[in-house]
């Protein structure tokens, strides 16, 4: 496996059961699922960090996981840093899965918290495929 | 929107912080203060939402910080937002320094009760502003 951090940054998403979804996907993948190969960033310091914060999207590949369709997380990272390298829809992939009952934007259910997870092995599909296509 | 008061946490994922900031939200727009409060995406306010800049700029704000970086006050002072308070995390944890959160993802119970400490200070702050008048 590559020894290249990628970076998944999810929105905020305080508002809607999706962008919990997208928070708590992404703890799976730091936590878990890949937490020596990811790297990630609050959000909002891309509007007011330092030259650092800014050049996350340069120095890190970068994943970018929204709830809604608003993709703020999507817009804010290539407005701020750089350019995305995968972006990832949840509230796309809830549908497709047409997954229901999966609790509040407060507190997931069970069957929230297996949408967080499969939402988790989406992104880290797409960080094989970034490493794929790194060579 | 029509509540008078939006409570903006910051949207921290790498501490325990950020997800304390969170809850202590919830609760105040969903219990303690439901009906007079409500919160919006601060990745909005990030990306510069149209609709998320209009509504701080007519809605009294009180920002919710999880770490000294201050990022949703400093992102709703940048939005040019109605901020009429703001708090700290950091400081509800120095005032009880038995309580020593560890969990990011799902807050263990150290983590709910300074969360519950958090969201009552809000709910008093949001008393007082009303006592005042409410916002101009």
């Amino acid at each position: 496996m590559s020894a290249v951090n990628i970076g998944v940054v999810s929105c905020s998403g305080e508002c809607c059961i999706e962008g919990t979804i997208s928070r708590i996907a992404t703890r799976f993948v730091l936590e878990k699922l890949r937490p020596n190969e990811t790297a990630t960033i609050c959000l909002p310091l891309f509007s007011i960090g330092e030259e650092g914060e800014r050049m996350f999207a340069k120095n890190f590949p970068t994943i970018a996981v929204d709830g809604c369709e608003k993709r703020c997380a999507q817009h804010a990272i290539e407005k701020f840093s750089g350019k995305t390298a995968i972006s990832l829809l949840v509230s796309d992939l809830l549908k497709k899965w047409n997954a229901k009952n999966m609790g509040s934007r407060r507190e997931l259910t069970n069957e929230g918290k297996e949408a967080a997870l499969k939402v988790a092995e989406e992104i880290v599909s797409s960080m094989n495929d970034i490493y794929a296509l790194s060579g | 929107m029509s509540a008078p008061f939006l409570i903006i946490p910051c949207s921290g994922i790498g501490k325990s912080f950020g997800t304390i900031s969170r809850e202590a939200t919830y609760r105040v727009v969903e219990d303690l203060k439901k009906g007079e409060t409500d919160t919006i995406c601060l990745s909005l306010l990030v990306m510069g939402d149209k609709d998320a800049r209009r509504s701080v700029k007519s809605h009294g704000c009180i920002a919710i910080d999880g770490c000294p970086n201050e990022c949703a006050k400093r992102n709703l002072e940048l939005a040019d937002a109605k901020l009429v308070a703001n708090f700290g995390v950091v400081d509800v944890l120095r005032k009880n320094k038995n309580l020593k959160p560890k969990d990011v993802t799902f807050l263990d119970e150290d983590g709910l009760k300074l969360a519950q400490i958090l969201a009552k200070k809000i709910a008093l702050k949001v008393d007082e502003l009303n006592h005042r008048g409410g916002v101009s």
